[in-house]
Order: C-alpha cells, then structure tokens, then sequence
C-alpha cells in the first residue's frame, strides 16, 4: 500500500504487515530487511520499507506501573496521548514529550525525542530504564543504560532492532496546568538572549517569525512554562486540577491547494502571530495539551500544505556557531522567499550519545511545502548546517543525501559499522536507512 | 457504575476487546469471555491499569451450547450489559464445498450466539432489566454469492435478536442489534476494504457504547450502510441474482 510519513512526503509502495504476537512478529524478518513503524509521526520515511514495514499497533498494551517510582512498563506501541490519559490523573507526565502526542513509546525511544525542557533534562532516552529489543534471527533482549545495544537504540531509528517493550519512568506533576510566560523578542540576538537568561525554566521553546527580514530577523515569542502546583491555581482551575477538559478536536477535511499558503498569506501571519503574541505577552495559565500540543487539536493538519504533501528540515548548531549559523538560515530562508509556517527555535541542554540528535546549542525547525524551488533551498540551508558545525533530525527528514549526512555527523559511519559487524544491517534497514547509506 | 459489569463474549475478538476498552473506560467492571480466557491476562492488566477497573476472564466456547448455563453460573455477577462479539467469516467458497465447513460459520455466528443470548435473556427478564448487545452484521441484509452462508447466519441473529427485544419490551430488557459495515479487525484482514465504508473497532465501540445508552435498537454504525443496505435489499430479486456485488 501507498505508505509515507506524516509529512506526506515522500510516498512510496510498502509491504505494510501488522503482527499480533512474538511469533508473528519474528516471522516478519523472515520476509528480509524491515523496519518498525509506530503511528506514522516521522514527517520523512524513516518508518518506511518498500518490502517489510512492520506496524507495531498491536503492541499496545500497558504492562505494569509503580506509583512508587512512577516506572511504567509498556509495549512499544502504546501511544502518549494514552499515557497521559492514563497517568495524569494519577499524578504523573512524561518527563520528555515532542511536539504530539500522536507518538508511539517506540518511536519516541527510536528518535530519541526532545521536548521543550532538554535543557534541563535532556531527551526521552535518559529516562528509559531498559528496553526488549528483537534484534537478528528474532532473538529478543533486554537492555539498560550503558550496554552498548542500548546506547545505540536510543536514537538508533528502528535500525538495531524491533523495539517491542520498555521501562520509562514518568514525573510527578501535582496538576496537569502549565504556567506560561511568552516574551517578545525583537531579534534573534535578543531571542537567544532570553533563552540563555531563562535556563532555568522547566519548559522553554520559541516561535520564530523566520519571514521576517533586516532589523527584525530573527524575532520571536518565546515561551517559558512550569508545571503549576496545587496551591497556585485559582479556584476556577482548581476545580479541574488535570487541566481544562480535552479540546474537541477539528480536523482539516481536504487538502487545501498549494496557493493557499503562499508567501504573502504566510508573511500575514507570521506578523500577525507576533504582535497578538506581544499584545498577550505575560503570564498565564494554560492546560497541558495546549500548552505541549498546539497543533494536536487540528487532527490533520498536514493537509494544509496540500497534496504535494510538506518536508520540515530541523538541523542544531552547537553552541558558538549557533548565532552566526542562526542568522545565515534565515538569511537563507529569506532570499529563497520560501515561506515557513510553522518555525520553532530551542535552545538544547548538553547530551553526549551514540547517535541521538540533540547537542548543547540551538535547534531550528521550519517546514515548507514541496516543490522543487523548496528542496533546492534546503539543500542550502544543508551546506549553512554543516558549514557551521550542525547537524540534522532524522525523524524530520525525508531528503537528506548521504554525502550531507556523513559530513554534518561522523557518527553515522559508526553508526553504520557497528550495524555491519553485528549483522543488524542486513535484517533491520528502512528507505531512509538506505538513502543516507547507515 | 462499577455495579454494572458488562460481559464480553469473544472477548479476543477486535471488536469485542474495542468494546470492553470503551466500557472500561466508562468505569464499568469487564467480563471477558473467549476460548482460553487466560491467554487474555495481558488485555485484562492493560485494561486494569489504563481504566482501574476489575476486569475478569471467563472461559466460554460458543460451539458447546452445553457448557452455557455453566459458564453463566461460573461469572461473578449477573452482567447488566451483555455484549454478543463471536463470530467466525470461515470461507465461502470451502463452505460450498463442505458442509462441515458451512455447519460451523452457522453454528460460530447464529445457533451459538443465539442459545447463550436466550439464556441471558431470561435471566435479565426475570430481573427486570439488562442490555444486550449482539453484533450482527449487514451481510444478513441480503444473501449474496460471495457470502451466503456467513450472511445467512447473521441472517438468523439478526432475526433472533429482533424477536428478542420484541419480547422483551416493556420487561425493562433492552436489546440492540449493531450492523457493522466493514471493519478493520483480524477478520478482514488482508481485504482490499473501501475506505469510506470502512470504520474501526474503536470507533464501533464509542458508536456501540451510545447506542446503548440511548436505547437505539438497530444500528448501522456508519450511516452511509444504511443506504447501501436500503438499496441493496430493494433491488428485485430478478435483478439482483444477475448482479455480482
């Protein structure tokens, strides 16, 4: 069947197989080289294999918690809203999420996600107790922090193994309401400003207007938030302590043509985000899934680039090239007049791993919709990344040559050796395995 | 709530399990029920710790019409809300071959599922109140060649099941018959389902769930089957025998 990520791009024919057991499960890497595929929220073709892509949505189950340590045991194909939904009410949140809750506990552990308090806790890995992995000939075991096949499974993408079980522990939160500050920022000096001055917040992300050009390049609302106590709510809010009920979700019914989001429409509301962003800057209250999951609510809305579908690149440039790297994207961005919705600047923690991608710096999200002027720029802000130390996301990618890829990162011809010599290459490889050659 | 449990009978299929989510989620106390009910513990822990509910398995074989009166006995609460999931597609063109093969399609879907609903319609009448759910199907609209002996089983539960509430209306027993299109579920894998006609255990099972609780008693869950099957049953025989859908 037609298969592709959830940024509609690439589609490609899949062997898609849907196994209800262990045995199944082996059975599937009789059929040659698979890939595991959680619920699809990879934008690229990470989770893709032409002849064995092995959805893992039967493997839903919770297995066992303990309200002691807030360690929950899970299948891999558990998804995080269910998590939330579950455990909120009882007092815990995960303690990393990416920007959905439409993620499977595999695919979070297999891209390593970080979420908006990396630089306070790192990524999703650093709270996995140990991981089931099913790894050549359908042997499975169990893995913890710093054995080797753990290490490189965080962050791995899928390519060590099948992931079919973990232990993650969750955080203790006494409400599921999120005190936010949003801080205007003019520029980008300013924007990194406020970031390096809020390191301690719990969650910080900002928004960035990456339409924007001259004096205004670079600004941005940026976003603090902390998990509310108790004791901090006002009445109204008390009386619902795990946030405001689930917001009725809207989904975009069709997609909308490529005209719709073009340049002038997107540069309207960029700058109409930002000055409601300055007019509503302060302090608020807001419920979790707003707060962590803004886009959640519009079920679908990956339709709204249209049927070509879109590609977000997502690069982080270590720390003292962040602020010239920084600038040359946006320069970049600019002069290709290539609008970006949806752009996102984070300022990531330190993390030393095998081959996960965050490192102490700053990252930056952008998504554009797909045409053949839009890839041509990525690949320009690919040269501006590894010319200044970066490196990129592959569970954002769909697009990235290999040649980029080895340049930016040598620990992908590690990444690759070690799947060659232990013989993981030749039963575990996806169409994004294959394209960047690891 | 938790007074209300809600038994499951084929507990293992995809709908029923979606089924027994829903009710669990609602926080109602589950009965499952299926061959082999431990091989289920996994569900039952799952559904424990997402709803923190008592859910409990229960061995149930719906071809040992014998064993029923038993495996009621054997539950540990009269259910108020019994949910008939069984059902078995077998291969029509094996059951034109062998009858055996067409015996147990309409043993799996009307003859079992009709003797276990009898005996809780009983018992449910004699306490004055009860719901029970049997999950048919539109195959038993109208017989067709590609699934005639599966459809014409679903044919006799479907009757039995509208036989069944009107007896027992204004006995304070409710009985809803579900007309599932097509499902995404074990039993329709690998089939090439039109999109637009296909729905999932999940939702079924929210759609289920409120029909219940409204006292709906025939329901097709997506509503465009209810103009498929309107049509479908109006075409005139002469037509319709010449016809290949």
């Amino acid at each position: 069947m037609k298969l592709s990520g959830w940024g509609r791009y690439p589609v490609a024919d899949c062997r898609l197989s849907a196994p209800r057991d262990a045995a199944d499960l082996c059975a599937c890497l009789d059929a040659g080289p698979g890939i595991a595929r959680g619920n699809g929220r990879a934008y690229g073709d990470s989770a893709m294999n032409a002849s064995n892509t092995i959805s893992m949505r039967h493997f839903n189950r919770m297995i066992a918690f303990d309200p002691e340590t807030g360690q929950l045991i899970t299948e891999a194909g558990v998804i995080l809203g269910d998590v939330i939904r579950t455990f909120l009410p009882r007092g815990w949140f995960p303690p990393v999420t990416p920007g959905t809750k439409f993620v499977t506990i595999g695919g979070m552990i297999a891209a390593d996600v970080h979420g908006k308090n990396h630089h306070c806790d790192g990524s999703f890995g650093n709270f996995v107790d140990w991981i089931e992995v099913i790894g050549p000939g359908g042997e499975m075991r169990r893995t913890a922090p710093g054995e080797a096949l753990f290490e490189w499974t965080v962050g791995g993408m899928g390519l060590t193994g099948l992931i079919v079980r973990a232990a993650v522990r969750l955080t203790a939160v006494e409400t599921g309401w999120i005190r936010q500050r949003t801080l205007p920022a003019p520029t980008l000096a300013a924007t990194m400003d406020t970031f390096e001055t809020a390191q301690d917040a719990t969650y910080s992300v900002a928004w960035i207007d990456c339409l924007s050009t001259g004096a205004r390049q670079g600004r941005s609302l940026v976003m603090l938030g902390e998990h509310a106590a108790l004791d901090e709510l006002p009445p109204r809010a008390a009386r619902r302590p795990h946030g405001p009920p689930a917001r009725r979700a809207r989904s975009v019914p069709a997609d909308l043509p490529g005209f719709v989001l073009n340049r002038a429409a997107m540069r309207a509301f960029n700058a109409l985000y930002y000055r409601n962003g300055c007019r509503k800057a302060g302090t608020g209250l807001v419920g979790w899934d707003p707060f962590f999951y803004p886009l959640d609510s519009i079920l679908g809305w990956n339709r709204i680039y249209g049927r070509r579908g879109f590609v977000q690149f997502q690069c982080v440039l270590p720390l003292a090239e962040s602020y010239a790297g920084l600038s040359a994207l946006l320069d970049a961005v600019a002069a290709a007049g290539q609008g970006a919705f949806l752009s996102v600047l984070k300022r990531f923690g330190t993390q030393e791993s095998r081959f996960s991608f965050p490192m102490e710096g700053y990252t930056l999200a952008l998504d554009f919709p797909v045409s053949r002027r839009s890839l041509a720029m990525m690949e320009r802000l690919d040269e501006i990344t590894v010319t200044h130390g970066g490196r990129f996301y592959l569970a954002k990618d769909g697009r990235l040559k290999p040649d980029t890829l080895h340049s930016a990162d040598p620990r992908a011809a590690a990444f690759r050796a070690m799947r060659q010599d232990t013989g993981l290459a030749r039963e575990f490889s996806s169409r994004q395995s294959e394209r960047v050659q690891i | 709530m938790t007074d209300q449990p809600v038994l499951i009978l084929g507990g293992r299929s995809d709908i029923g399990l979606a089924i027994a989510h829903r009710y669990a989620d609602l926080g109602h106390t589950v009965q499952l029920a299926a061959r082999n009910a431990q091989s289920l513990s996994q569900e039952k822990t799952d559904m424990e710790l997402r709803y923190g509910v008592t859910v409990t398995l229960h061995d149930f074989d719906v071809l040992a019409p014998d064993t029923h009166e038993a495996f009621l006995d054997g539950l540990p609460a009269l259910p108020q809300i019994a949910v008939c999931a069984v059902g078995y597609m077998g291969d029509q063109a094996e059951s034109q071959r062998d009858p055996a093969a067409a015996t147990l399609v309409m043993r799996s879907n009307f003859e079992g599922p009709a003797n276990i609903l009898a005996l809780l319609a009983n018992l449910f009448e004699t306490r004055g109140s009860g719901t029970l759910i049997g999950i048919s199907s539109v195959a038993g609209d109208r017989g067709r060649a590609t699934n005639y002996v599966y459809g014409a089983a679903k044919a006799g539960f479907t009757a039995f099941l509208s036989g069944l509430r009107n007896r027992l209306a204004g006995r304070g027993v409710h009985v809803l018959t579900v007309l599932p299109g097509f499902v995404a579920t074990r039993m329709t894998e690998g089939l090439d389902l039109p999109e637009k006609l296909t729905t999932d255990p999940e939702t079924l099972a929210v759609a289920v769930a409120r029909a219940a609780e409204k006292r709906r008693n025939v329901i097709y869950v997506k509503g465009v089957w209810a103009v498929v099957m309107l049509v479908i049953r109006n075409i005139p025989e002469a037509i319709f025998k010449k016809l290949s859908i």
